[in-house]
């Protein structure tokens, strides 16, 4: 047995076999110099490949039917093709190494596929660029990242949001992370999926690829590779105990969230894609305080259409009826950062283009987004907040936006309804402005994790200032209670979304200072909800 | 040298699998296999010179046969592309 310690993120006990996720960046072989060895070792990369296609094709008919398999047979019959073997062949005499010759010959047909007037033939480039790629892996020695069946613990250096979206989420029991904050976005689908995680583990991912057994004690922060039976038998007994404190907390269950004194808050859900949205309800939430929509921009290659942001927007608002749904417009950049909209890479990006500012200058961006938003607010209770607003003009040219787009539609004849537009208040600017923008605001709901980075100037992305960053620094408190005043006073509400909004020691703080709405990972609501029936507040 | 021409009533065209089976069927024959669409003309032992020809359900084919065994080569893939394109 081995064990070691992470900073938990999320509560639990995970017992499973380990997967490691490791990042596709190795070194290139270089070429032998001799080119009868390069066509050696891409004669059986290639062998290799027909294996490994040959072996998912078998896979794939059973799992998926013939027709998906097709698709894989598609590129067994590439791997074949007398031209793509003479241009490898070619480029090896030329001097170059087998993995380069593969890959570079691959995209050279896919450009030639992609560039034909004939829409099939164009998506046959992705198959040729697969096909190439599994003989360039092979020959780099990387043999793909490869998941198990059923559920595992992932382990990883850190897990960028693009990664995260790729992953099976129902069959992960927990993440732990060499690198990462509790305020990461490893850590933030964590809490969503309601799964005991840690990040800054000092775990090695060599000793964690060969352990037949990892086990996480989210309570305390502890891993374990293989445990002994002793230890195995606390694990369970303590996930017994936390199954058994979820289910007393299910008598809170379709009750009202009011204080003693009859104040009453609304527990709402934080989400990131429309899935979440049944994880929500699952959850008892009151409502989606937050929903992340730059999701839907991330792990693809161009832009989602208005019709796809229509479709997913729809479906929230469908799930969850009545109850209000927040969406968050496009906070991309940052930490968040997707290659096809040409954004500039950026020497201090928390500071650069991101959120509405993007949205501001790029209105090929915003529009479409906006427009979905507004067409499926015929179908539920939808709302609107925009990221990163330090200034009053950005909210009103934002608003101006926002109603020419209803305008648009509403002669399009397209039915949209009021969407009430809010501001997260994630900017100290933003806090200090509070007076101002509830003026041309219907609500404020603050990120506390941006706002927290922002106030004291500690990039919450970096694990060596944990310590610095305090989310119960006075001048935080001091800006949290000075935005619910000046919501207050103009007759809007305020909530939080950001991670305070389940932190147990402010609940009680936040409806003293006049919060009406917290929103947080769908597994918080219940406990939170107990927390303000009993609260005397 | 043989001679024949076959039409596609494949609804999809001459798209990857009739592609790829035609391929695998012509690799055994010693004769040299050739086919023109009005899109191009392509060796039919090479999959993908055969999908860039992007030939279309309607298009008339004409293929041609050189070799040995041109009399059975030629036979077997009229067969062939009747029964699959």
């Amino acid at each position: 047995m081995k064990t070691g310690f992470g900073l938990p993120v999320f509560p639990g006990v995970a017992i499973g076999p380990a997967v490691v996720y490791r990042k596709t960046e190795r070194a290139l072989p270089v070429s032998s110099g001799d080119p009868k060895v390069e066509q050696a070792k891409f004669d059986a990369a290639r062998e290799t490949a027909r294996e490994q296609l040959s072996a998912l094709y078998e896979k794939a008919k059973v799992e998926l039917g013939e027709e998906k398999a097709a698709i894989v047979e598609v590129q067994m019959l590439m791997l074949e093709d007398l031209d793509y073997l003479d241009g490898v062949a070619a480029a090896i005499e030329g001097g170059a190494a087998a993995a380069m010759a593969a890959l570079d010959t691959g995209e050279e047909f896919a450009q030639v596929f992609a560039a034909m007037d004939d829409e099939y033939m164009n998506a046959r480039s992705a198959d040729i660029r697969d096909m190439s790629r599994r003989i360039y892996d092979i020959l780099c020695g990387n043999a793909g990242f490869q998941l198990p069946e059923g559920s595992f613990l992932l382990v990883a250096e850190d897990l960028a949001p693009s990664e995260t979206i790729q992953l099976p989420r129902d069959r992960i029991l927990a993440f732990v992370t060499r690198q990462g904050s509790s305020s990461s976005h490893t850590a933030i689908l964590a809490r969503t999926l309601n799964i005991p995680s840690l990040v800054q583990a000092n775990i090695s991912l060599e000793e964690a690829e060969d352990c037949e057994i990892l086990a996480v004690d989210g309570f305390t922060g502890s891993w374990y590779m293989d445990p002994d039976q002793e230890t195995l038998a606390v694990l369970k007994e303590k996930q017994a105990e936390a199954a058994a404190d979820r289910a007393a907390l299910e008598s809170y269950r379709g009750r009202e969230s009011v204080t003693k004194s009859g104040k009453k808050l609304l527990l709402c859900a934080n989400i990131g894609c429309p899935e979440d949205a049944e994880a929500a309800l699952a959850a008892d939430a009151e409502g989606v305080g937050l929903m992340r929509s730059e999701f839907l921009y991330l792990g693809r290659d161009n832009l989602p259409t208005e019709d796809e942001l229509f479709e997913a927007y729809k479906k929230v608002a469908e799930t969850m009826g009545s109850r209000p749904v927040v969406i968050r417009t496009l906070d991309i950049g940052a930490d968040k950062q997707v290659s096809y909209m040409g954004l500039d890479q950026e020497e201090n990006p928390a500071l650069g283009l991101r959120g509405l500012r993007i949205c501001l200058t790029r209105e090929d961006i915003f529009r479409p987004q906006l427009r979905a938003i507004y067409r499926a607010s015929a179908y539920g209770n939808l709302s609107v907040m925009f990221p990163m607003v330090a200034s009053v003009w950005e909210l009103k040219a934002a608003k101006d936006l926002c109603a020419r787009v209803r305008s648009e539609l509403e002669a399009e004849g397209i039915p949209t309804r009021e969407v009430p537009i809010g501001v997260m208040v994630e900017t100290p600017a933003a806090a200090v402005l509070a007076r101002e923008l509830a003026k041309e605001a219907a609500f404020f709901s603050v990120g506390t994790n941006d706002l927290t980075q922002y106030t004291l100037a500690v990039d919450r992305q970096n694990a060596k200032l944990g310590q610095f960053y305090d989310p119960y620094h006075p001048a935080l408190l001091a800006l949290l209670a000075q935005i619910a005043q000046a919501a207050n006073e103009a007759g809007i509400w305020a909530g939080i979304c950001g991670e305070l909004g389940a932190d147990p020691k402010m609940t009680e703080r936040f409806i003293a200072m006049g919060y009406t709405e917290l929103s947080m990972a769908p597994g918080r609501i219940l406990e939170t909800r107990k927390i303000v029936c009993e609260s005397e507040a | 040298m043989k001679e024949f021409k076959h039409v596609i009533a494949d609804p999809m065209g001459m798209h990857a699998r009739p592609a790829g089976m035609l391929v695998k069927a012509v690799a055994s024959y010693a004769s040299t296999v050739t086919i023109t669409a009005p899109t191009g003309k392509a060796d039919a032992k090479r999959l993908m010179a055969l999908m860039r020809l992007a030939a279309k359900q309607g298009m008339e084919l004409t293929v041609t046969v050189e070799g040995p065994d041109e009399d059975k080569a030629a036979a077997e893939i009229q067969a062939f592309l009747a029964a699959n394109l």
